[in-house]
């Protein structure tokens, strides 16, 4: 992994120094689990940007006129609007309890796009929502068994294309994903495409179906590339080759030694998501010790930052990290047995248009940008 | 899968003349560790609806884990039927269903009569609807401790009464002559089962020398839970 060296990472084929820029949320210690952030996500045009918790609260920022007086610094994000999603409910029919977190945030485009939404809060199924029909769903993916105790896969992660709206992808626990076209059935258990990479026979391991699992699936914004993450890696994907992904970057291969302790506690079992900038020439993803990963596929070079407090200073700029795999461990460097596997970055978000990245680490969101030079 | 063309630890003489078995004899390390990982993933089943947030796939994907153990112990001929004269108890030549994951946190009663006879291969083992009854009453108490845990796992056949005879007729002094050639020094449990060795370099180098070098590591919480006893029985009756 090289870390660029006078720091600041690559994308868009620039070199860019990421500085802090705004800190949201509690600095206590104690995290609620209400608190925890569980979703971020930029609207179409970037001066939107909203978070949704475990406690079922969404929160919208809004981004601020450029201060004309300080023409360097960029619009800070303020909170625009608050208000709770929904509330717990107990399904008494079906004895099912039906908790407040959010999933996830779609901000509905302005243009006459696409007026459907997908949703797969059931391992089991994805629904299709009608915008404006809110009372009921349709169903075009189902994979429960008629016997559960053939269960052996579910579904991950599901998303459309961002151009033909007829077309959408789900992932699974295997680490494939199907590629469907709803005008071709109504029902969709055929795939039209299906993407899965051949196992590595000489790495194969008891956790190899575990860390193949896919956590987050999201079409590049030109349609034409579709990236995964899995717990080790993100894969770039063409859309017209299924048999293998044409990009692999390796977000923390230093833990594919430590996949028992990570089993142990939990931690494998993380659902770490990714995000492509908005020109689909860099990715970004999350890991442990608050620490995210970016990666420019232009220049092939990759940056890991972290998100603390410690360098929240206005306009402060991020060091890269790095971390000791092995034998002596340099200055500044962080060895794997050091990193604090409770402190995850599971979700980011890059702003579609500008060099501007949302970081959501537990309870705090943290808001950074480019420098301008 | 974990090399199977493993070199001996201990040589002790024997000769190594039965195949994919010896090779996993002459590892103890290796059956030691992925009975341990077996253990860890079946409490963690156990416990999948007690969880805050009920997570469908990660339920799916221990048992999935649990599947590809017993598989392989099967393979090896590890995985044994349990002797008859324990009392109600199926036979355990079977596989672990995900039908553990239908059920809820407030299905006190343990499952009904369909399972448990003879459907293969997906049939719920014993071992997975017993203590899942009892671990809602107790989530506390390990389920080993609950259930005479070498019995359910069905690795200790009738001659493990016979060992234990043994032990108990013996003087001190050859109790721990009986127990001299076991190496009971803890192996890194990561490096056994993810088949990399040596955190600092990757690649896949012969695991036993590995090991020899790899610093002891303390035993993980839920290790502690099995007792060093168990752990060297096992051997015995493995060897």
């Amino acid at each position: 992994m090289a870390g660029a060296g006078g720091g600041g990472c690559p994308a868009g084929g620039n070199d860019l120094q990421w500085c802090f820029s705004q800190v949201k949320g509690a600095i206590d210690e104690d995290v609620a689990e209400a608190d925890i952030i569980s979703t971020v996500e930029f609207n179409y045009s970037g001066d939107l940007l909203a978070t949704g918790d475990k406690g079922g609260r969404v929160v919208i920022f809004q981004r601020e006129q450029e201060n004309k007086s300080r023409p360097h610094s960029r619009g800070e994000y303020n909170v625009y609007s608050t208000f709770q999603s929904h509330e717990p409910e107990f399904d008494y029919l079906k004895s099912l309890e039906i908790e407040e977190k959010i999933n996830k945030i779609r901000w509905l485009p302005q243009q006459n796009a696409a007026h459907f939404l997908l949703s797969t809060n059931d391992d089991l199924r994805i629904n299709l929502w009608h915008l404006e029909i809110t009372d009921r769903s349709f169903n075009i993916v189902d994979i429960k068994p008629a016997n559960m105790e053939e269960l052996t896969e579910v579904i991950t992660a599901a998303e459309f294309h961002p151009r033909q709206c007829n077309v959408f992808v789900y992932s699974s626990s295997k680490g494939t994903v199907r590629l469907c076209d709803m005008r071709s059935s109504a029902l969709c258990d055929r795939h039209s495409k299906f993407f899965e990479e051949p196992e590595d026979p000489s790495s194969r391991s008891f956790f190899s179906e575990i860390i193949s699992s896919i956590s987050d699936v999201k079409f590049s914004h030109s349609g034409r590339y579709m990236m995964t993450r899995d717990y080790l890696s993100v894969k770039v994907w063409d859309l017209n080759m299924e048999s293998r992904p044409v990009e692999t970057h390796q977000v923390h291969e230093y833990l594919r030694s430590k996949l028992c302790s990570l089993y142990e506690n939990d931690c494998i079992f993380d659902k770490f998501e990714c995000c492509w900038n908005g020109s689909d020439s860099a990715i970004m993803t999350g890991s442990y010790n608050n620490f995210f990963r970016m990666f420019d596929r232009n220049t092939r070079r990759d940056v890991t930052l972290e998100a603390s407090r410690e360098n929240s200073k206005p306009r402060a700029s991020l060091k890269p990290r790095k971390v000791c795999t092995g034998g002596k461990r340099k200055k500044d460097e962080i060895s794997v047995d050091s990193l604090d596997f409770n402190k995850k970055i599971l979700h980011t978000a890059w702003h579609p248009a500008e060099n501007i990245i949302a970081v959501a680490a537990t309870n705090n969101l943290y808001i950074f940008q480019d420098r301008i030079n | 899968m974990f090399a199977r063309g493993l070199k001996r630890k201990c040589a002790d003489g024997e000769e190594d003349g039965e195949g994919a078995l010896a090779a996993l004899r002459a590892a103890p390390s290796y059956s030691l560790q992925r009975q341990s990982l077996l253990d860890m993933s079946l409490v963690k089943l156990q416990l999948c609806h007690m969880l805050v947030e009920p997570n469908l796939c990660r339920s799916v994907l221990i048992a999935n884990t649990v599947r590809q153990i017993q598989e392989e112990m099967t393979q090896d001929g590890t995985w044994r039927v349990t002797a008859p004269q324990t009392v109600g108890r199926a036979p355990l030549d079977r596989l672990v269903s995900t039908e553990i994951l239908c059920r809820s946190a407030r299905e006190a009663e343990p499952p009904g009569p369909g399972l448990g006879d003879g459907h293969a291969p997906d049939m719920v083992s014993e071992l997975c609807v017993v203590p899942s009854a009892q671990a809602l009453q107790s989530p506390q108490s390990s389920v080993w401790e609950v259930d005479s845990p070498r019995e359910n796992r069905g690795s200790f056949p009738k001659s493990l009464d016979q060992i234990f005879e043994t032990l108990d007729s013996k003087t001190p002094g050859a109790v721990e002559e009986l127990f001299s050639d076991v190496d009971s020094s803890y192996y890194d449990l990561d490096a056994v089962l993810t088949g990399m060795v040596g955190g600092a370099k990757s690649g896949h180098s012969d695991t036993l020398d590995a090991l020899a070098s790899a610093p002891a590591l303390p035993p993980s919480s839920s290790c502690k839970d099995l007792g060093e006893l168990d752990h060297v029985v096992e051997i015995l009756v493995e060897t």
